[in-house]
């Protein structure tokens, strides 16, 4: 398949099916342009089956004649080319009018016509037809599916211009840019490298002071520092995290009916901490579905056990509690799909997958290993501290010592008290004879005693609510049997099935002595022969810094997931991956090393029309930064970031009564209280996450809810984001804070300082006069309006300089917060 | 503006030297983005409001008519008809005696259609309404069934109705949101069991984020970040927009990416907003008799009839799709009370919203939807007394009604069986309702599609749909 698809020409198809589901107008216009200077040949070009039929088989085709036994029609399926009911019973190769499937497809009969139109399926197009047609000419190959098969290290390609190539990816791009008569862009200048480096490694800016450093450090070494200092930083791991916990749907609320608080924060910070300390990926996983069967466990496997106990979850009260259970393992397995495996495997709920091989029956055979969690699948009634801190057994917690030491203490205290109540009530009882007034002194001092112990328990109580706790995931003794469910009904039961594994995939090393368990699935999904795992774990990665990833839909590498721009680049770094003993790290730094990533994003219009995605990395990628990075960034740049790592999530103010429109009176919480002092102004990973309504700041700028599992955010540029970063509260209070900082520097150093701290840059003359000239009407305009800029100003931000002033640096910062190349990296 | 400030001055500057008018509309976004699902035949409605009765209302007090379950008071519901159909955890297992409504029904209008003496002013519009008396769905709980509603699934993830239209049709104008959602702020008849609202209601799921709903608030800035903060004139606003628009015009021209462009239209856009919102909101010039006929609760904000009002205002500026939430119909216990209060809240107002669309020559262009999730059990829960029952959720059958946007009028549809428990005749489920929404938009629910997670995604799902003709005009 590789060396086929390396000697291949230019093709339209590939692009055409890629442009489509863009929905991009100017891409078609460049398609219907490349078609125009690219003529057809006499010999038709080698078809590949992978990247050029399947797609259309899957799209078009597999709905009725594909993996899916109960739907398909006339016993034919196309996504198999032998056996009793496969292609080979539709096609005659080399004979393309001779087959039955090309007749169907190129039908003028209504009748006849494949697809049909009751399938309200796209019709075949002449081109796609020609496609089939030379396929079938070229004998009608199948190959397995690119990314089911086993991970080979391909050969690295030579190119046109190999001094340009710092290493192996380079290369597989430059082919590719060569193939397309395109050449790369020089590397950006350093200014913007920083700036990008610590955008994507960190999720924040460089400061001013780290840019001079880097301006002057002329080392040959000074960018690969770079790179090692930021892999190095702890506000890596927040960041990396950050994708993380979409694609795990990490959220601090329930989020089914009463929508009612769930405290997840140390799973959150498990995967800050994994990042920070380079957890091989292989670790990172088995913690995760499994990290609760290790032989003594380790705190830190036991949390990421928690990754079981991320799913929505509803209250105890209206749901039949059995249905409440199927839900959370269909969620519970749905997710391992998505994030071990890229595949859409929640489709075989009901029926079997209609494009990928995965049956109902193994979809449940994967149900049986998540199925016997001791807990019960619903959350519990709100007496007791569990449901105040948002818990649900099993927990383990994580007080620190200091919490341990006053812990023990009360408890002591509390025993010592009730050991003396139980003597004195039986004192009491035995005292009817005493006189009274022993009496009443006993009865005084139970009294006073039991006062203590209350006291004693309300500070327990206290000291409790700050301990924090992981829920983790854990087996029950007797393994509860797993069924096919009819149509995905919790109700209707089919056959029951055993623990076992899809079988297009490898199989699971044999645990005949005893029932496999999570762990051994997890073993499952790091083996060097899983196809699947380190593929989909390295185009995400690829997505975090390029944009988008190798295979754009990140959450689906099967047969409906996108063709590959660079199928041996991400075969090359998924099996290098493996070798490197899962090092994130290392991967990491293998991305921003090479040329490909280095280059500058400036390009002419006509190019990033072109190809505005960046598919082919003709040039370094551009695009909008995700809304905490944005929110972050105007918080360190203006110098009031709280760099506090960890603990319970926190709430920075959002505008009032949102929670309210949508909470019941009874949901706990069911009003946002912001909190106070510097904890509004910590990273906005610890931003707390309602999943029925999550913060503003946040959603607007295209983050998920978190109600399901989220493998890439799609990236708009609306009106109501415009809105956000003119007018947010945060925002502009930020923008004062820096403008204070500002008149701490010479009047002619203000501009260019302030330029430089948000925007990594130094104003040019240009930049210099608009700002200069907005900021002279600014000021005059105030200090003709001394009371609008007191309303405008802060008296605890900025209480000794004059308020029209602060006013006009304000509304400067504010234009630079709300330029394009403020909110995106480039 | 101020003409003589100085920012009004650099203003008229910058417009000179710049060559810009008000910034680039951003047309791009104005366009449909899925032409091909558009019918033929010109649509019969441009509008939708959607007025969703969350925690869902009682058909049996509300609409459907059963006058002789009065012989069945406290008598076991017959095996025969529950069928062993699913029940909550709330009465499982609990004896399933049948309440009759205590509320008395009138015939209204030329066709004399039964409505209960709960919603009076509704009554005198039945010439306008078709009440759908056999819809249908699934789920037995309120989160699901609301998902499901609003989104053709019961699970998250998947598109609301509204960013549905946005994404098949396009906007219709350019200075307000196209999928506007206006949930009430209180109700009357008591807290007790409100029903929990999700922004994925009104969520656009797998299609792209600028198809979502914006949710009006009631308090503070109707749209999120709209005011300008304290301090900052409308005239500073303007000055900063055109100084950072000048600057990302620069960076335009360096750096070679359109999608600087759309951060410039987008802003204008924003701008726009901060004057035709408030426009919008602003009820000031609504007559009094307009202002009468939606009841004394529209001069409160975040009320179900001032949000008809303003549903009404947003048809006249071009909103495609408004759906209003009201959120207290989930009467498991005190239903006589808590109902009284909830059918106030909504029978004058929507009554109004049908007359004063009909008055301005709107309501052929706009389709009136009002359903709840599900329905409500004809056997009682809690006290079992003549005046005072609650229900439990019942998803086999629940009523709703349409009106506009080329639906017949002064008819009903359906039937249920003798205990308003079963449909009898004519099942409407939840995607027909869909497909016959999207199909008076002049949308085919069949082609209206996106690709996500290998599927052709459709509002109406993957079962058969259809369009239910026999009601449109």
């Amino acid at each position: 398949m590789t060396t086929r698809f390396e000697n291949h020409r230019f093709k339209l198809a590939g692009i055409l099916r890629h442009t489509l589901s863009l929905l991009s107008l100017s891409l078609l216009v460049l398609a219907a342009q490349l078609c125009m200077v690219k003529p057809s040949h006499a010999e038709a070009p080698i078809v590949n089956f992978n990247r050029d039929i399947r797609p259309l088989l899957s799209d078009r085709c597999f709905h009725c004649h594909g993996p899916d036994e109960e739907n398909r029609k006339a016993g034919l399926r196309l996504d198999r080319r032998d056996g009793a009911e496969g292609a080979i019973n539709a096609l005659t190769p080399n004979d393309a009018a001779g087959s039955e499937l090309y007749k169907r497809i190129t039908s003028k009969d209504p009748e006849v016509v494949m697809p049909p139109q009751a399938a309200h399926k796209k019709p075949i197009s002449p081109q796609e037809s020609k496609l089939f047609q030379s396929w079938i000419r070229q004998g009608a190959n199948y190959e397995t599916y690119w990314a089911f098969t086993s991970l080979k290290q391909p050969a690295t390609p030579s190119v046109s211009n190999d001094s340009w190539a710092a290493n192996s990816i380079d290369r597989f791009v430059m082919r590719k840019l060569d193939e397309n008569g395109l050449s790369p862009k020089p590397v950006a200048d350093r200014r913007t490298l920083l700036r990008r480096l610590s955008l994507d490694l960190t999720g924040l800016p460089a400061t001013r002071e780290e840019i001079a450093n880097f301006l002057a450090n002329k080392s040959s070494t000074a960018y690969e520092d770079t790179v090692d200092r930021l892999l190095k930083s702890p506000k890596f791991g927040e960041h990396v995290a950050r994708h993380w916990l979409d694609l795990v749907r990490f959220a601090d609320t329930n989020g089914i009916h009463h929508d009612h608080y769930r405290d997840l924060s140390p799973y959150r910070d498990w995967v800050i901490r994994s990042f920070n300390q380079n957890l091989p990926y292989d670790d990172f996983v088995r913690y995760q579905i499994a990290g609760d069967l290790y032989e003594n466990p380790t705190q830190d496997q036991l949390i990421g056990s928690g990754f079981n106990r991320l799913h929505m979850i509803i209250d105890r009260g209206t749901m039949l509690p059995e249905e409440s259970h199927a839900r959370n393992v269909i969620d519970r397995v749905t997710s391992v799909g998505t994030a071990f495996m890229g595949l859409t495997v929640g489709c075989a709920v009901c029926h079997d997958h209609k494009y990928d091989p995965i049956t109902s029956r193994e979809f449940y055979q994967l149900y049986a290993f998540f199925n016997n969690i001791d807990a019960t699948p619903e959350t519990g009634g709100r007496s007791g501290n569990d449901f105040k801190r948002g818990l649900q057994k099993p927990y383990i917690e994580l007080p620190s010592p200091e919490d341990q030491r006053q812990r023990d203490k009360l408890l002591a205290q509390t025993a010592s008290l009730e050991k003396k109540l139980v003597e004195l009530k039986a004192a009491d009882k035995n005292a009817a004879e005493l006189d009274n007034n022993e009496d009443k002194q006993n009865k005084q001092q139970i009294k006073q005693l039991e006062n203590q112990r209350n006291a004693l328990r309300g500070e327990l109580t206290n000291l409790e609510m700050q301990i924090p706790a992981a829920m983790i995931m854990k087996e029950r003794d007797e393994i509860r049997p797993a069924h096919i469910m009819i149509r995905g009904a919790y109700d209707d039961l089919g056959e029951q099935v055993e623990r076992g594994t899809p079988a297009f995939l490898p199989a699971m090393a044999d645990v005949s002595d005893r029932q496999s368990n999570r762990m051994d699935l997890a073993n499952w999904f790091v083996s060097k022969d899983h196809p699947l795992t380190a593929r989909v774990a390295v185009n995400r990665f690829w997505q975090q810094l390029f944009g988008v990833g190798i295979v754009k839909t990140s959450e689906d590498i099967g047969a409906q997931g996108e063709w590959p721009s660079h199928p041996d680049l991400l075969n090359h770094l998924a099996a290098r991956f493996v070798t490197s003993g899962w090092d994130v790290k290392a991967l990491i730094k293998e991305m921003v090393m090479s040329t490909t990533y280095q280059q500058s994003s400036r390009a002419t219009p006509h190019e990033y029309e072109t190809d505005p995605e960046n598919r082919l990395l003709a040039r370094g990628s551009r695009y909008r930064l995700d809304a905490e990075v944005i929110r972050d960034q105007i918080l360190a740049t203006s110098g009031v970031l709280n760099s506090k790592m960890g603990g319970k999530s926190v709430k920075p103010p959002q505008p009032e009564g949102l929670w309210k429109s949508v909470s019941l009176p009874s949901s706990y919480p069911s009003r946002y209280v912001p909190d106070t002092g510097d904890q509004v102004v910590r990273r906005s990973v610890y931003t707390f996450w309602k999943r029925g309504l999550p913060p503003p700041q946040m959603t607007i700028l295209n983050a998920p809810t978190r109600e399901d599992c989220t493998a890439r955010r799609e990236r708009t540029n609306t009106p109501l984001q415009a809105l956000l970063l003119m007018n947010e509260q945060q925002y502009m209070k930020a923008a004062q804070h820096l403008a204070v900082q500002a008149l701490n520097l010479k009047a002619e150093r203000r501009l260019p300082g302030i330029y430089e701290t948000i925007t990594g840059r130094v104003p040019d003359t240009r930049e210099q006069e608009v700002l200069q000239n907005a900021f002279n009407d600014f000021e005059s305009f105030y200090s003709e309006r001394p009371a609008l800029a007191k309303s405008l100003v802060d008296d605890n931000i900025a209480p000794h300089h004059a308020a029209h002033t602060i006013a006009a640096w304000t509304m400067i910062i504010n234009t630079i917060y709300n330029l394009d190349i403020t909110k995106t990296r480039s | 503006m101020d003409q003589t400030n100085p920012l009004s001055q650099a203003r008229r500057q910058f417009l000179k030297t710049s060559g810009m008018g008000l910034g680039v509309t951003a047309l791009g976004s104005l366009l449909p983005q899925n032409a091909i699902a558009q019918t033929n035949k010109a649509p019969h409605a441009k509008h939708v409001i959607f007025l969703f009765m969350a925690g869902a209302p009682s058909l049996v007090d509300l609409f459907d008519y059963k006058p002789d379950l009065e012989k069945q008071f406290k008598k076991p519901l017959p095996e025969s008809i529950s069928q062993g159909q699913r029940v909550t955890a709330m009465t499982r297992g609990k004896e399933q005696l049948v309440v009759p409504s205590m509320f008395k029904f009138n015939r209204s209008g030329e066709n004399g259609l039964w409505m209960s003496e709960l919603l009076p002013h509704l009554s005198k519009q039945s010439d306008h309404l078709c009440i759908l008396k056999s819809l249908n769905t699934n789920a037995i709980n309120h989160d699901p069934a609301k998902t499901f509603v609003c989104t053709g699934s019961e699970l998250p993830g998947k598109a609301s109705m509204g960013a549905w239209l946005s994404y098949g049709l396009g906007a219709i104008n350019k200075d307000l949101p196209d999928f506007i959602v206006l949930n009430s702020a209180f109700w009357t008849g008591g807290t007790r069991n409100v029903q929990g609202l999700y922004s994925r209601l009104w969520g656009s799921g797998f299609l792209p984020s600028k198809y979502q709903g914006v949710a009006f608030q009631t308090n503070g800035d109707p749209v999120l970040f709209l005011s300008n903060p304290k301090g900052v004139a409308s005239d500073v606003r303007r000055r900063m927009l055109d100084a950072a628009g000048e600057l990302n015009r620069k960076h335009m021209a360096e750096i070679g990416d359109h999608e600087i462009e759309t951060t410039i239209s987008q802003q204008e856009m924003a701008f726009r907003m901060q004057t035709s919102v408030p426009e919008l909101t602003d009820l000031s010039q609504e007559s009094k008799e307009t202002l009468e006929a939606y009841g004394p609760e529209v001069s409160k904000n975040g009320s179900f009839a001032r949000n008809c009002l303003l549903a009404r205002r947003m048809v006249e500026r071009g909103v495609r799709f408004i759906q209003l939430f009201h959120r207290g119909w989930d009467h498991h216990s005190i239903l006589p009370k808590q109902l009284r209060g909830q059918a106030y809240d909504v029978d004058q107002a929507s009554a109004a919203l049908i007359q004063d669309l009909d008055q301005r020559g709107l309501l052929d262009d706009t389709l009136i939807v009002f359903a709840g999730e599900f329905g409500r059990t004809v056997y009682g829960q809690g006290k079992l007394a003549r005046d005072d029952y609650g229900r439990d959720h019942h998803p086999r059958c629940f009523s709703g009604w349409l009106a506009g946007g080329g639906i017949k009028g002064g008819i009903s549809y359906g039937k249920t069986d003798d205990f308003s428990y079963n449909v009898a005749e004519n099942p409407v489920a939840v995607r027909d309702l869909h497909a016959t929404l999207l199909h008076q938009l002049g949308i085919d629910y069949q082609k209206l599609s996106f690709p996500f997670q290998g599927l052709d995604q459709k509002l109406t799902g993957v079962e058969p749909a259809r369009v239910v003709t026999e009601i449109l005009s």
